[in-house]
């Protein structure tokens, strides 16, 4: 299977805290691979360092085989990269369309204005957003932003969609609603690497999923295999074997 | 772009300012006409900057005292035609804008507005030591450079209509950015800039090129008026005043919009014109100026076309 992003031996140190510590892993073409993580695992950081945000201080990032690392991030959405935020992040003073034209016109395909719409509609229609099309960004709720990220993101017609919890923060139908996009947008084939906290969203919709802890790879492997590692556990929940000692204690 | 209305409204706004005072033989008017063209042309272009890519520029002022000095010693000193000189001037204040684009441009807000009043005043220190350019004294021009444009009479007719040109280009540029994929990645890296990069827009391009192109016209225009007055010095080529009342332009008609901006020149021009007609105060023009930065910032951020779409909605589509 092709791999679409190599991270080999990736390490960023912001003064004393190390975010992210001697990670590798790969992602595949067409999967949906989850990263989970307790808050402050580096999580949101290894996306700044995908997208070029940040320059890591050691190791090696590729896309399709491409080295990226340390590239500027104009040049990685031109590559066929392209991501979301944890914090949204609209242009507000632009309408819904606008916002996503800006991705179709400076993304992968660097499409001419005209085509650059026309793309930006029907990511919108994908994002279900089609009757907030020229509604300001500014006056969306929050469900609707999230779900601009998305649109804006996919209008680059991306190869590899990096979505950072996009799920947060949005009520049980609205969550429903977004996990059915993002199945579709893996359907059109696109690769999709998510962060999420969300477990019962994210160990359904995932692949595969990685594990960071203290910037370290603590598990990797399909949703069950990782729920089941006494070491991701103990990361979320502490120690079981404490757990049942307590247990047999009482 | 020609088949959208707006197209057309410019060609006609445009052909107002040439034929009016030409028909009548109104000198007065076109002087007063003259100088309401060289507002509009600086804060159309301070526009690309401000209105579109949100870089406050309080030295734009050097592009025009720049191409001036260009233009009058290229004409003086060197001999060569107006036309070519006010070529020269443009091309060459753009090309050092270009190059000093990249470098301030790595700086953002405060710190970029503060590094364009440096570029000002090192210009002008530049100017008033450099001996070609007469250093604190300035450059006259002899008359005698009037004779190949016809006299003195027909070349000040020349010359506004010259400045109208510019006006136009002015224009017509303000316009084909904002409806372009370039300017779409302005104005994204105006409104947020780390998400536009993230996006894919080359930001430092970008702006390096914004810059560079809001340097060109002004270039010509600075060349122009002082070519007119047939005089220049430092202290009037390099006056921050003129630098800080086209933002008071730009946020008056409304930043990021071609028709508000021009509509904001014309009409401080002519506020201006009276103000200093009434002869109580000298300048009294900036005190105005000052206040009505405070009420609109205050109270009309997005100036008047911000008022003008919020009532008539349909105006969008016809005035950019």
């Amino acid at each position: 299977m092709t791999a679409v992003l190599e991270l080999d031996h990736v390490s960023k140190r912001f003064g004393g805290l190390q975010a992210v510590r001697d990670l590798s892993f790969t992602v595949r073409e067409g999967e949906i691979l989850g990263l989970i993580g307790p808050n402050g695992a580096g999580k949101s950081t290894l996306f700044n360092l995908i997208n070029g945000v940040y320059a890591p201080n050691s190791g090696r990032i590729a896309f399709y085989g491409i080295d990226i690392t340390g590239a500027k991030p104009h040049v990685i959405a031109r590559h066929g990269l392209a991501r979301t935020h944890q914090i949204v992040q609209p242009l507000i003073n632009m309408t819904v369309l606008e916002n996503c034209a800006v991705g179709g016109c400076f993304g992968r395909e660097n499409l001419p204005l005209s085509l650059a719409h026309q793309a930006a509609r029907e990511a919108i229609a994908v994002a279900g957003l089609e009757d907030r099309m020229e509604t300001l960004a500014l006056h969306l709720t929050i469900a609707a932003k999230k779900r601009l990220e998305l649109a804006r993101a996919l209008a680059a017609q991306p190869k590899l969609l990096l979505l950072d919890e996009v799920l947060a923060g949005l009520n049980p139908t609205e969550v429903e609603h977004m996990i059915g996009v993002i199945r579709r947008i893996r359907d059109r084939g696109v690769t999709i690497l998510i962060i999420e906290h969300l477990m019962q969203a994210i160990m359904s919709l995932s692949d595969r999923i990685v594990v960071l802890n203290f910037g370290e790879k603590l598990a990797e492997g399909l949703p069950a295999e990782v729920a089941a590692h006494p070491q991701v556990v103990e990361a979320y929940l502490g120690d079981p074997k404490l757990a049942a000692e307590l247990e047999g204690n009482a | 772009m020609v088949r959208r209305p707006f197209f057309w409204i410019i060609a006609l706004v445009v052909a107002v300012f040439a034929l009016v005072p030409a028909i009548g033989n109104d000198v007065e008017l076109r002087e007063s006409l003259a100088l309401a063209a060289v507002y509009i042309t600086l804060a159309s272009n301070l526009n690309l900057m401000l209105g579109y890519a949100g870089y406050i520029n309080f030295g734009s002022i050097v592009f025009f005292g720049l191409g001036g000095y260009i233009c009058i010693w290229l004409v003086d000193a060197n001999g060569w035609s107006l036309a070519l000189s006010l070529l020269g001037a443009g091309i060459g204040v753009s090309a050092l804008s270009l190059v000093f684009g990249f470098g301030i441009l790595r700086l953002r807000g405060p710190f970029f507005a503060l590094s364009t009043i440096g570029i000002v005043e090192g210009v002008q220190a530049f100017a008033e030591n450099f001996g070609p350019w007469g250093g604190s004294s300035g450059i006259y021009i002899s008359p005698q450079v009037f004779l190949p444009l016809g006299g003195a009479a027909r070349a000040l007719w020349l010359i506004y209509f010259m400045l109208v040109a510019a006006m136009a280009a002015s224009l017509y540029l303000s316009y084909a950015i904002k409806v372009s994929k370039f300017g779409l990645g302005l104005i994204a890296i105006g409104q947020n800039e780390d998400a536009a990069a993230i996006l894919g827009v080359p930001t430092s391009r970008y702006k390096a090129l914004a810059y560079s192109a809001s340097a060109f016209l002004p270039a010509i225009t600075g060349g122009l008026y002082f070519f007119k007055g047939a005089f220049i010095q430092p202290s009037d080529a390099f006056d921050l005043t003129l630098s800080t009342e086209a933002i008071v332009i730009c946020m008056l008609g409304g930043q990021g919009t071609v028709t508000g901006v021009a509509l904001g020149a014309y009409l401080y021009e002519e506020l201006r014109g009276y103000l200093l007609t009434t002869a109580t105060f000298s300048n009294f023009q900036l005190v105005i100026a000052g206040a009505l930065l405070l009420i609109i910032v205050l109270f009309f951020p997005s100036g008047l076309m911000g008022w003008i779409y919020s009532r008539f909605p349909r105006m969008k589509r016809v005035l950019e």
